[in-house]
């Protein structure tokens, strides 16, 4: 690891660093203990254990050296934020904090202790002042996917200037119409904040960053549907919150690098697990780095993660945006279309969502259903019930876990899934 | 060939030597601040080829004495079939946790729900009131069964329906209607999920709670039919592991 002192950047972003330097050794303990200890890992993942690495260090060195070039830096919550709009004009767009149980003390000054760990993490990370990313950014671009990101982003915006995004909750042509205003709307945002115009041809360069990106991830996803799976879940979890970090076109050639050796991998056949091992659907809530705690209790008592449906998953790379359109106008359309797709559980009815993960379970050949939702998180904690009904219908295993980002439910938990991995064997 | 079950509880360990599928010897203790020594005095006090353990200690049982494991549930699930052939759903409470398990024709684990972090409506709980009652466990469902009136207990949170029912007995109310009430409030609980999970008959109650009088009846009366209590309801886990152990030297 990189020994360069990053304390003066740390200090000119205005970072708490006494908690930050206990935040990064909390951090790098938790990475060894949960990735550094899994056996077989493909070569491919060092330059992931890389960028772990450096998340805090070099990678902001490059958002600010990004940012001397006059380029802008957007930081967003949601896989609903149009990253190409940000990229056509030369911006970055990067995930912030939301995964660790940092700040509680603080964001609970602020918010109700029943909030879902995830908005109380973003928000306990900007008021400690322990993310660099939202430190770093230009602007925040929030979302109305739920009650509680939408209310605590009048409260962030006190903190640092946050843009929502308005997100339809029904996906009639009204709706879309809704939606397309939102996205033309957000366009001169960025156009606005950054002084330069979006075009048909930047944007389709734009388009063509974040595309490049979910194919190398859709290729990843695809490889897993192999038996044994090549890649642990655990690693392939952290490929996709990385997805959210990194520099785009590193990032997919590093993915597509790492498919190489695991297409070669299946064709030797190896694999991280024994055959036999459960395969393991994981859906429901986003996990945003570090959320660690579900994948890992599945896959040392057993099983293997096969998939995720989430939205640091299959919910984010689903997709592609239609590359055919010339004009400026189609390519908007283009990007309206596919963001219009995505099965959020703020949608209602949200059929589609059931339906992508039947069709997951049958093409991963999973064994089992593990439906993880953050406590508050009401959207996905509701949905879990149809969720378990079209499962139950089809004879799909399945187990609901409500949990927060804590660690004292980690007994229980381990228990409940070991359980399942109990009757799924037989 | 003797095998032994050993299930580590919150408040106390059990073990089961089973020799031909019979009981041959059981025994329980507290589990104390130190588990595993209280499991080392467990095993010398008896024999056995074989050992598997169970319950929510079996983790470290396992790191130090390289032995298998399984699940309370499986565990629970195979010890109560052995009990009670015609056994669909199982109830468990133990001292800090609370599960429903249905098993389906061929005894097989279909469904189970577990309490989450929290002990409300636990043997914990139940000690923990009764205790404010100032009556000992044994006496504590004795006498809920003889109130004539229940009093509501609207907390389920061990800490604020202490704080209830103290209040509760500074109003001079009686404390056996007290009692039923704690009981009608952990029968509640219990009730939605058993309704979640299962209410096929046999239903069989299982570990420490199980021994409460005031609890079976109220099950039994609430349910609509009967409700099958094991001689020794705090063994079925250990029993369970001890006959898993013997099939896996088939």
């Amino acid at each position: 690891m990189a020994e360069k002192d990053y304390r003066p950047m740390w200090k000119d972003l205005g970072l708490n660093l006494e908690g930050h330097d206990q935040l990064l050794n909390v951090l790098g303990q938790a990475y060894k203990d949960i990735y550094m200890t899994q056996e077989d890992r493909p070569k491919g993942m060092q330059y992931l254990d890389f960028v772990i690495s450096e998340a805090h260090g070099l990678r902001i060195e490059e958002l600010m050296e990004t940012k001397k070039k006059g380029n802008k830096v957007i930081g967003t919550f949601c896989v609903y934020v149009p990253e190409e709009l940000i990229l056509a004009v030369g911006g970055t767009c990067v995930g912030l904090c939301a995964g660790a149980e940092i700040g509680i003390d603080e964001a609970e000054k602020v918010l109700p202790r029943n909030t879902c760990a995830l908005i109380k993490s973003f928000m306990g990370f900007k008021l400690a002042g322990l993310c660099p990313y939202i430190q770093a950014s230009d602007l925040v671009v929030g979302e109305t996917t739920c009650d509680g990101k939408k209310k605590a982003y009048e409260i962030l915006n006190d903190y640092k200037e946050t843009y929502v995004i308005e997100i339809p909750q029904m996906k009639t042509e009204r709706d879309r119409t809704l939606w397309r205003g939102e996205v033309i709307q957000f366009k001169e945002k960025v156009e606005q904040l950054t002084g330069r115009k979006i075009t048909a041809k930047n944007l389709k360069e734009g388009i063509k960053i974040a595309n490049d990106k979910r194919r190398a991830l859709q290729r990843l996803s695809a490889l897993r549907k192999a038996t044994p799976s090549p890649i642990s879940g655990l690693d392939a979890l952290l490929v996709n919150q990385i997805a959210f970090y990194d520099d785009p076109h590193r990032f997919t050639k590093a993915v597509n690098d790492l498919c190489v050796e695991l297409e070669d991998r299946i064709q030797k056949g190896i694999g991280v697990a024994k055959n036999g091992t459960p395969r393991i659907l994981l859906s429901g809530s986003p996990m945003a780095l570090p959320n660690w705690k579900i994948p890992f209790i599945i896959e040392t008592s057993g099983a293997v993660v096969v998939a995720e449906e989430s939205c640091v998953g299959e919910r984010s790379t689903r997709d592609l945006v239609d590359e055919k359109g010339k004009t400026l106008d189609e390519m908007i359309d283009a990007i309206v279309d596919r963001y219009f797709k995505i099965d959020c559980a703020c949608f209602t009815p949200n059929v589609e969502r059931k339906n992508h993960i039947l069709d997951l379970a049958r093409e991963f050949k999973t064994d089992g259903v593990i439906h993880y939702s953050i406590q508050f998180c009401t959207p996905y904690t509701v949905e879990a019930y149809k969720v378990e009904k079209v499962l139950q219908e089809k004879g799909i295993p399945f187990l609901k876990i409500e949990t927060d980002y804590g660690m004292e439910d980690m007994g229980q938990l381990k228990t409940r899934i070991e359980a399942f991995l109990e009757m799924v064997r037989g | 060939m003797k095998t032994a079950g050993i299930d580590i509880g919150s408040r106390t360990i059990k073990l089961v030597v089973v020799e031909n599928g019979e009981i041959i010897y059981s025994t329980l203790t507290d589990t104390t601040h130190d588990p595993l020594e209280q499991c080392e005095k467990l095993m010398e006090q008896t024999s056995f080829d074989r050992i598997l353990a169970t319950g929510y200690g079996r983790h470290f049982f396992e790191t130090h004495f390289d032995v298998l494991t399984v699940t309370e549930i499986k565990a629970f699930a195979l010890g109560a079939k052995a009990i009670f052939p015609g056994c669909r759903t199982i109830l468990d409470i133990g001292g800090q946790d609370t599960k429903v398990i249905a098993l389906d024709e061929k005894g097989t684990v279909s469904k189970f729900e577990m309490n989450d972090r929290c002990a409300a409506g636990t043997g914990m709980f139940l000690e923990v009131i009764a205790k404010t009652l100032g009556y000992d466990l044994d006496e504590f469902g004795k006498e809920a069964l003889k109130a004539k009136d229940n009093i509501q207990i609207n907390s389920m949170c061990t800490v604020f329906a202490q704080s209830e029912v103290t209040s509760l007995l500074a109003k001079r109310q009686k404390r056996e209607d007290i009692a039923r009430g704690v009981h009608i409030a952990i029968l509640n609980r219990t009730l939605s999920m058993l309704k979640r999970i299962s209410t096929e008959p046999d239903i069989i109650f299982a570990g420490g709670v199980a021994k409460n009088p005031c609890l079976k009846h109220l099950l039994k009366d609430y349910i609509g039919h009967e409700v099958k209590v094991p001689l020794d309801p705090q063994m079925v886990g250990a029993y369970g592991a001890a006959m898993i152990a013997q099939e896996l030297n088939r």
